[in-house]
């Protein structure tokens, strides 16, 4: 390892200009001639739309023009799709319903856009958006994922009946139901994995800008996967041929997938800007991101475990209703799919898994892919049956744990995928370690002292990173490959420039890629910059998600990398006249074997364009490589988290006392930002398990519309974290990276939950268990403080 | 946010002429309230009246044997008064636990009060010390003050000047945050001064902060948490909401009491 190498807890790069409020990013951006877009948004949740008049707003000072659905139809832009096709079980494909920009005809959530107003400020465009007049006729609306296939339910789109998109399943179910009445015991768990709200730190923005001369357009936007957008704006949208729009993603301010889609605002003011002849800006505000931001998770299932006479799970069985809100987002059809069922052997050694999916249309924002994206609903399902499992048959949870661990690897899941390398005896042990598990009665008599219970909670979690080999996904209805590619330039005087088609967005890549280059090209880890987010610089990428930028992005460097090295010794052979074969590359120096005779990587990179020891019949001039890289498999990150709280048990409310993380990440490239990853997604499932949660009136207005309603977890409701490793490489990938950052987000809910119901005394308690409701539980099963 | 006039008195007068001439105008007394409303486009001021330059209305003081806070005196400077902190610790308490440090070093007690949230904390410290608002054209005690949500006996163009808190022997608060906003979900403020025992909850009622009578009678025999065992607060007129149901505040009240009890009798 070298100072800034791999392993290397090497400082962020980026965080200076972050730090110093330098960062650019798309707000900051600005065009000459901008003007803003301010939306008109319906107030209701489910109305037909009668009529828009937009002449009072139009005649408003500063105002451009006022757009609405109907000329987006009558322009012929097209409608956003959903790019993942999922089959029910009879073999249909799923219904997915129209889903205009503008809508036209109804609205189908509170905060659908009817209009939009260009104006020269956004004052002025929100002066005049107020007096654009929508004469709705108000429908009854549903927003409950389990009532809304009910013959009393409204039907929202017209082609799509019960409100259902598709009813899919998973794995043999005769198996299975086999299975279950041969068992000896059964555990059966309701559950809600409660609807979450994304809340990027930096709000989503776009702005468009059309260049006449050109007939071409340019975009800036907060997008994770630029080229995706471009793709998917050109190819489905129609708003111009991918050659004539430039997709430019700059410095995006947190993600969480929730900046993966590609949404109404970006193409209608690319739309917009072509009208109006002048540059279209958009930003979000946080009250808006409520309304618009694809939501998260908002599952409800009814699971299964079977269990034979010596505590061996034979089956499990699940059925879930996926809430995918008023239309289907750009992945939200895979989420409560292949991104679901296919992880619920967790850890464990299952013979058999059926599950079976309905997935529905609400009068709710649209929910899609959320840290984690169906990993952290199956862990979920996964972790809570186990646990009340262990219970129920009396059995210590670790040991019960351990009995049904997977032990040998490779190992193939009922649920197709396929493990390829883990210790998960080693991730739970380590983790018991450091939780000093075995003085847990000591703590627990010792809270009871100061009027509190105290409980313990395990999660044991798995999830499939390194998103992902592109003809199984194809096979699975993927409408793209998942392959990832990258650039390797080397300037003339030494210093690297890489283009990678992932995007960071918090997750440091300006660091991570740069301490492998520095690594691999014995180079000085300031010598190496990293360019990604553009369409006209990077050839082609798919972004940033499914902890896929190590394993897969990183993998696609590695391979350039090796070409750079390939080309190099040929320079090299010819600078000491030498044959290419007997060329070593070691620490930055190309050296003739046997010989000490020698050129550094400099030397080497300015020959290679100068190019006055070779005649170009030889060999071409420049150093420049470019590699697609596809994986041969996803990975396999688990590890264990033990979560200890102690409840007041006068309040109800939840401390937690003790948080211990070990993660089986495979190899790692800079442990602080790991920890860093591993911290922020820990406190986004602690975030779901205690105090966040959208919820919806009857009439589809949503009462966690801000952050003074929904609480998203603060500093003060953490403790420290205890984080530890263990290794087992990733044997799919040549680094043998699996993928960190999402693994506390997954692990999270399951271990709080764990913990409160084991300080209770109960099987279950929903999420977010808040004071209110564990105070609620107590009145109705007081604990045992010790 | 509409259009609206600006101005920035530096007399009480000049304010209260500014409001007489602008029937639809506010005063600004730290905005922390009413920007995010006027920002929501649901409040609409033709005029806003800073009171942030006026002479006079900041400071704590002591005066014989009360505090007096002047109306534009921020919750952070209230907070780190060493007088307060001195005679009257209970109520120095209270500031700290607003918002976050941007809100306590823009909002004021006056504003706090005036605005009479039914979730903000000053207006159980008010009521739970029986202190005297001190307005340009009146005193008002604080049991007559505070009427209701959002409601108070200030008259148009009336505007408080200082507040008046007479300093008790025990005082403390004890405050259950609101998950989200950081706001009282539950507060209650005990003291007791002479004869006088009080005890003020902000946070439960759903028509804002109110004193609880059965506690005060039971602790005027003993002034402890052991005097208000077993007495429980109906759940009836409590708020509800997502974050509590009306029991849970009723409850809250209860345990909250006892833990101020606790405090103000180390």
């Amino acid at each position: 390892m070298t100072a800034n190498g791999i392993g290397a807890p090497v400082r962020r790069k980026e965080d200076f200009r972050f730090i110093t409020g330098q960062g650019q990013y798309t707000d900051d951006v600005t065009r000459p001639g901008e003007t803003r877009a301010v939306f008109v948004r319906s107030p209701h949740a489910h109305a037909r739309i009668k009529k828009i008049d937009v002449a009072a707003a139009k005649k408003m000072p500063g105002v451009i023009d006022v757009l609405t659905g109907a000329q987006l139809a009558a322009d012929k832009v097209g409608n956003l799709i959903c790019g993942w096709m999922i089959h029910s079980k009879d073999g249909s494909p799923m219904k997915m319903a129209p889903h205009p920009a503008l809508a036209a005809a109804t609205v189908n959530h509170v905060g659908d856009a009817v209009a939009v107003v260009i104006a020269e400020t956004t004052a002025q465009g929100k002066d005049a958006a107020e007096k654009v007049v929508v004469d709705y006729e108000v429908l009854p609306a549903v927003v409950d994922p389990a009532k809304a296939q009910g013959k009393g339910a409204p039907q929202i789109h017209p082609d799509v009946p019960d409100n259902t998109i598709y009813q899919w399943h998973l794995g043999d179910q005769k198996a299975v139901e086999a299975a279950f009445k041969a068992a000896k015991h059964v555990t059966k768990l309701d559950i809600i994995n409660n609807r979450l709200v994304p809340n990027a730190m930096e709000p989503r923005a776009a702005l468009a800008d059309y260049d006449a001369g050109n007939d071409s357009l340019t975009l800036w936007n907060t997008s994770q996967n630029p080229h995706v957008a471009r793709l998917v704006i050109s190819a489905f949208v129609g708003i111009a041929p991918e050659h004539k729009l430039r997709v430019i993603a700059p410095d995006v301010g947190g993600g969480f997938g929730s900046k993966i889609f590609i949404y109404p605002e970006e193409v209608v003011c690319l739309w917009a800007a072509r009208k109006v002849k002048r540059p279209v800006k958009w930003t979000s505000e946080r009250s808006e991101a409520f309304l618009t931001d694809a939501h998260g998770r908002d599952h409800v299932t009814h699971a299964e475990l079977a269990l034979d006479a010596n505590g061996k799970i034979t089956a499990l069985r699940a059925k879930t209703i996926a809430n995918l809100g008023a239309y289907m987002s750009t992945f939200s059809s895979s989420v409560p799919t292949y991104l679901y069922a296919t992880l619920l052997s967790g850890q464990y050694d299952i013979p058999q898994i059926y599950c079976e999916v309905d997935a529905v249309y609400t009068n709710t924002v649209p929910v899609d892919a959320y840290r984690g994206a169906g990993r952290p609903e199956a862990t979920f399902v996964v972790e809570r049956l186990v646990e009340v499992a262990a219970r129920q048959l009396g059995l210590d949870p670790t040991d019960f744990r351990k009995r049904n661990f997977i032990k040998s690897f490779p190992h193939q899941t009922p649920v197709i995928m396929a493990y390829d390398a883990g210790d998960y005896n080693a991730s739970l042990k380590k983790a018991m370690e450091l939780a000093d598990v075995k003085n847990f009665g000591k703590r627990k008599r010792e809270s009871a002292r100061h009027g509190k219970v105290r409980g313990i909670g395990y999660s044991t979690y798995i999830e499939a990173c390194g998103i992902a080999p592109s003809q199984a996904v194809g096979s699975l209805g993927a409408g793209v490959g998942l392959w990832e590619s990258a650039e390797v330039r080397v300037n003339p005087t030494g210093s690297v420039e890489v283009l990678t088609g992932t995007h960071a967005h918090g997750q440091g890549h300006e660091t991570t890629f740069a301490q492998l280059v520095s690594e691999r090209l014995g180079i000085p880890f300031e010598s190496v910059s990293i360019v990604h987010g553009d369409t006209d610089k990077v050839q082609f990428g798919m972004g940033t998600y499914g902890s896929r930028s190590g394993a897969v992005g990183m993998s696609a460097i590695v391979k350039a990398l090796d070409k750079i090295e390939a080309k190099a010794k040929k320079v090299a052979g010819f600078m000491m006249e030498a044959s290419e074969n007997d060329i070593e590359f070691k620490d930055g120096k190309f050296t003739v074997k046997g010989t000490d005779k020698s050129v550094g990587f400099g030397d080497v990179a300015l020959n290679a364009y100068i190019a006055h020891k070779f005649t170009g019949a030889e060999l071409e001039p420049g150093l420049k490589e470019t590699s697609f890289y596809d994986p041969t498999n996803f990975t396999f990150p688990a590890g264990c988290h033990i979560c200890e709280v102690e409840i007041d048990q006068e309040t109800g409310k939840t401390e937690i006392a003790n948080w211990v993380a070990v993660d089986d990440f495979g190899t790692v490239i800079n442990p602080m930002i790991v920890e860093g990853q591993v911290h922020g997604g820990i406190a986004q499932g602690v975030g779901q398990a205690l105090l966040e949660g959208a919820v919806y009136d009857a009439n589809g207005q949503l009462v966690t519309g801000s952050l003074m309603d929904y609480t998203m977890p603060r500093a003060h409701d953490l403790p420290s974290f205890h984080v530890g490793l263990t290794e087992t490489k990733s044997p799919s990938n040549p680094l043998g990276i699996k993928g960190c950052g999402e693994a506390g987000a997954i692990a999270a809910p399951a271990a709080v939950i764990n913990a409160i119901t084991d300080a209770l005394g109960t099987e279950d308690i929903a999420m977010p268990a808040t004071a209110n409701a564990v105070w609620t539980a107590m009145q109705k099963h007081p604990p045992k403080a010790a | 946010m509409y259009n609206f006039t600006f101005h920035r008195p530096t007399t009480v007068r000049q304010a209260a002429g500014l409001l007489a001439r602008n029937p639809e105008g506010k005063l600004l007394a730290g905005g922390h309230s009413l920007l995010p409303v006027m920002k929501q486009r649901l409040a609409q001021p033709s005029a806003l009246v800073d009171l942030s330059q006026v002479e006079g209305m900041t400071g704590v003081e002591l005066k014989g044997r009360s505090v007096v806070i002047g109306a534009m005196t921020r919750h952070a400077d209230v907070a780190k008064s060493d007088v307060l902190k001195e005679v009257l610790p209970g109520l120095a308490s209270v500031p700290g636990s607003i918002g976050d440090p941007q809100v306590r070093n823009r909002g004021t007690i006056g504003g706090s009060i005036a605005n009479n949230d039914p979730n903000a904390d000053y207006p159980a410290a008010c009521l739970g010390l029986g202190a005297t608002i001190i307005t340009n054209k009146r005193r008002i005690a604080a049991d007559d003050f505070f009427t209701g949500m959002f409601s108070t006996a200030l008259e148009d163009g009336e505007i408080i000047v200082k507040v008046s808190f007479p300093i008790a022997k025990k005082a403390a608060y004890e405050k259950f945050k609101h998950p989200a906003s950081g706001f009282a979900l539950v507060g209650v403020f005990v003291s007791k001064r002479g004869p006088d025992i009080r005890v003020a909850v902000t946070g439960a009622g759903s028509n804002g902060v109110f004193r609880v009578k059965s506690f005060e009678e039971a602790l005027k025999k003993r002034f402890s948490p052991k005097s208000i065992e077993g007495i429980t607060v109906p759940a009836s007129g409590m708020n509800s909401d997502i974050h509590a149901t009306p029991e849970y505040r009723a409850h809250l009240v209860g345990v909250l009491a006892k833990r101020a009890l606790t405090k103000a009798t180390a």
